[in-house]
């Protein structure tokens, strides 16, 4: 089996004019992994630049109105641009400053790693442009401006759905015609070897502070972590230090948009087959002749046909479990959150939240959960209202 | 009537390789247009299984695979139309698709009805070399020689890939997508030497190639050029009218691979 496997997943599904770019990266990321110098960079900048470690947050309120175990909630949304997007945006942003590079592109559905990887690009002094489905640029419309304000270029894009799954091929298609001085900043735990280590890698991080503050807060491990998953960054972070402890239960929820058993569904696990697309092998949404399905969800972030091969790896084994939560629930959670604890957060981590509000009541008081709000809500406030049926005039 | 091996559609002097996707606009067009792209000079052509996402191509190619898709082309139809203009085309028949339209077939089942069907070759742009024990087994087995794709930045790979080649290599003249041209900077002489030192086997070059001059003097220094955009561009604009014009397209430009040999 090549490398970068999960299981059967991963590998390099990848045109011959990339193979040596990502051969490169491999290496580049192989040296700099354990590089004192480059993680001591990285760490300065997550402490003093993006303001971690992020808050494990006690939902008090929330806990006592569900009536079930303790709910914790990890506060991604107060990373500076507002998601957990930054920390793998910032990680190869300087990765490629270290190759040599001087120019990202990125692929963003919702908005969030463009603007993280925009961010990043205007710290470190490199050019940025941004691939985004042109669905996706009204439905995020705030985002797009943010990135034109940080100095990228953002390219709304034209082909098959427009949305997140379009972007990400257009993106590969940039890359394959400018390699030399451009490094390709994948957002999600996905794609060719070596990004879903990567990616997982910088995200890792989530977990990694999740442990030990449950450890001071609680003396204990969470009985549960809950993430929302459509590539699967934030639920990968949120998880990766968890893998090995068979005591805390893994749950990712993904996009059902209108329901798991209509043709508007991002849910890959639940309605997908295995499929090699984008780079790796992993579960596909796709119809009986492998065309990718045109999916959706209400989320622009989570409305992508495919889910990262580490994920995939671990349905197969069982290790965690994949719940489908539909644009109603997930709507439902997105205002419960910001009434019960004033705390707004982003249209993709409401799936997470919603299915907290299902499964808190079902455990015990002395059980802990933790569910990872990946961003904050501010670029879904005016989609929100439309869903509603109120026209706010972003 | 016996089909031509891939190897001897290049024995008869500088190959001219034309590319369609199959279905594109309609079956019907393309049972036609594949005995009369033979009829007019093509030595092998290459038939594009459509695929809703096709990465590697440039937004012409792209148009074509929707085209097609929108008119219901499937994997099953593809098989059906091969074997029906098998009845009258002798010259080598390769598919180019992506991996998920094999993988989700089923390897084997598509290699053995591509088999049967009279195909010869099948190229896969998203299955480099690392990843083509997936598929290059089964191909083996099948008779069908997975067609090896090398690159401006493939450089040491080169000879890596070679050794392994079969069939014949796909030269890729240019960075990013497919599309046409009006330049070619790569060295595209060089890269056919270094096949050649590791595997005596033909080279054609494709991506960008448009008009009689490039397919001229890119045969000049490999075995014969690849063109699909160019075409699948005519069938757009001609539509189901597309034959007479592809045709004539077809003859100027064997014409200038046959500039090449002399």
């Amino acid at each position: 089996m090549s490398n970068g496997r999960f299981g059967i997943h991963g590998g390099q599904y990848i045109p011959e004019t990339l193979m040596n770019a990502v051969l490169e990266l491999e290496q580049a990321y192989n040296k700099y992994k354990n590089d004192p110098e480059f993680l001591a960079e990285l760490d300065d900048l997550m402490k003093n630049y993006v303001g971690r470690p992020s808050l494990l947050y006690y939902a008090e309120k929330m806990t006592n109105d569900l009536g079930g175990c303790k709910i914790y909630l990890k506060r991604e949304d107060l990373n500076h641009t507002g998601s957990h997007k930054i920390n793998n945006a910032l990680g190869q942003c300087l990765l490629a400053k270290k190759m040599g590079k001087t120019r990202v592109i990125a692929e963003t559905g919702a908005g969030q790693h463009g603007v993280a990887t925009a961010t990043a690009a205007a710290l470190l002094g490199l050019e940025c442009e941004v691939y985004m489905g042109r669905l996706d640029c009204e439905r995020q419309a705030l985002n797009v401006y943010r990135m034109k304000l940080l100095g990228t270029k953002v390219h709304p894009v034209d082909t098959g759905t427009k949305t997140l799954k379009d972007a990400v091929s257009e993106t590969f298609r940039e890359w394959v015609s400018r390699i030399e001085d451009t490094h390709y900043v994948l957002g999600s735990v996905m794609g060719p070897h070596p990004f879903p280590t990567i990616v997982r890698d910088f995200q890792a991080v989530i977990s990694k502070e999740i442990k030990e503050q449950m450890l001071e807060r609680e003396g204990r491990l969470p009985d549960a972590v809950l993430a929302c998953v459509g590539g699967g960054s934030n639920a990968i972070g949120a998880f990766y230090n968890f893998i090995d402890e068979p005591s805390v239960k893994l749950i990712g929820c993904e996009a059902a948009g209108r329901g798991i058993d209509t043709f508007e569904t991002a849910a890959t696990l639940s309605t997908g087959r295995l499929g090699i697309f984008h780079g790796m092998k992993s579960y596909f949404c796709q119809d009986e002749y492998g065309q990718i399905a045109p999916v959706y969800s209400i989320s622009a972030g989570l409305d992508y046909p495919g889910i990262g091969p580490e994920h995939a790896m671990l349905f197969d084994s069982g290790r965690a479990e994949y719940v489908a939560i539909t644009d109603d629930e997930a709507v439902d959670a997105f205002e419960y959150l910001s009434r019960t604890e004033g705390i707004i957060p982003a249209i993709e981590s409401a799936h997470a939240v919603a299915h907290a509000i299902k499964l808190a009541p079902t455990m015990n008081k002395d059980q802990i959960m933790v569910i990872n709000i990946s961003g904050r809500g501010d670029k879904d406030v005016a989609a929100m209202a439309r869903y509603r049926g109120e026209d706010i005039h972003e | 009537m016996s089909n031509i091996a891939i190897a001897d559609a290049f024995a008869n002097g500088k190959a001219f390789i034309p590319f369609i996707t199959c279905g594109d606009p309609d079956l019907e067009t393309t049972a036609k247009l594949i005995p009369a792209m033979a009829e007019a000079g093509a030595d092998l052509i290459e038939i594009g299984i459509p695929f809703s996402d096709p990465t590697a191509e440039g937004p012409v190619i792209q148009d074509g695979n929707l085209r097609a898709l929108s008119a219901g082309c499937t994997t099953d139809k593809v098989f059906e139309l091969v074997r029906e203009v098998r009845k009258t085309v002798t010259i080598p028949l390769v598919f180019m698709t992506y991996a998920n339209v094999v993988y989700s077939y089923g390897a084997e089942r598509f290699l053995k009805t591509a088999a049967e069907a009279g195909i010869q070759g099948l190229i896969l742009p998203d299955v480099p070399y690392e990843e083509k024990a997936e598929f290059d087994p089964l191909c083996k087995q099948y008779g069908i020689d997975l067609i090896s794709m090398i690159a401006p930045t493939s450089h040491e790979r080169i000879r890596m890939i070679a050794s392994e080649a079969s069939g014949f290599v796909y030269c890729v003249s240019s960075l990013g997508v497919t599309g046409v041209r009006s330049e070619i900077t790569t060295d595209i002489g060089a890269m056919v030497e270094l096949v050649k030192q590791s595997c005596d086997i033909p080279c054609a070059v494709g991506f960008g190639i448009s008009t009689p001059e490039q397919a001229e003097s890119m045969s000049r220094v490999s075995d014969g050029a690849i063109v699909g955009s160019a075409i699948v561009k005519i069938i757009a604009e001609y539509s189901r009218d597309c034959i007479p014009p592809v045709c004539d397209y077809v003859r100027s430009m064997k014409d200038g691979c046959r500039r090449a040999d002399s």
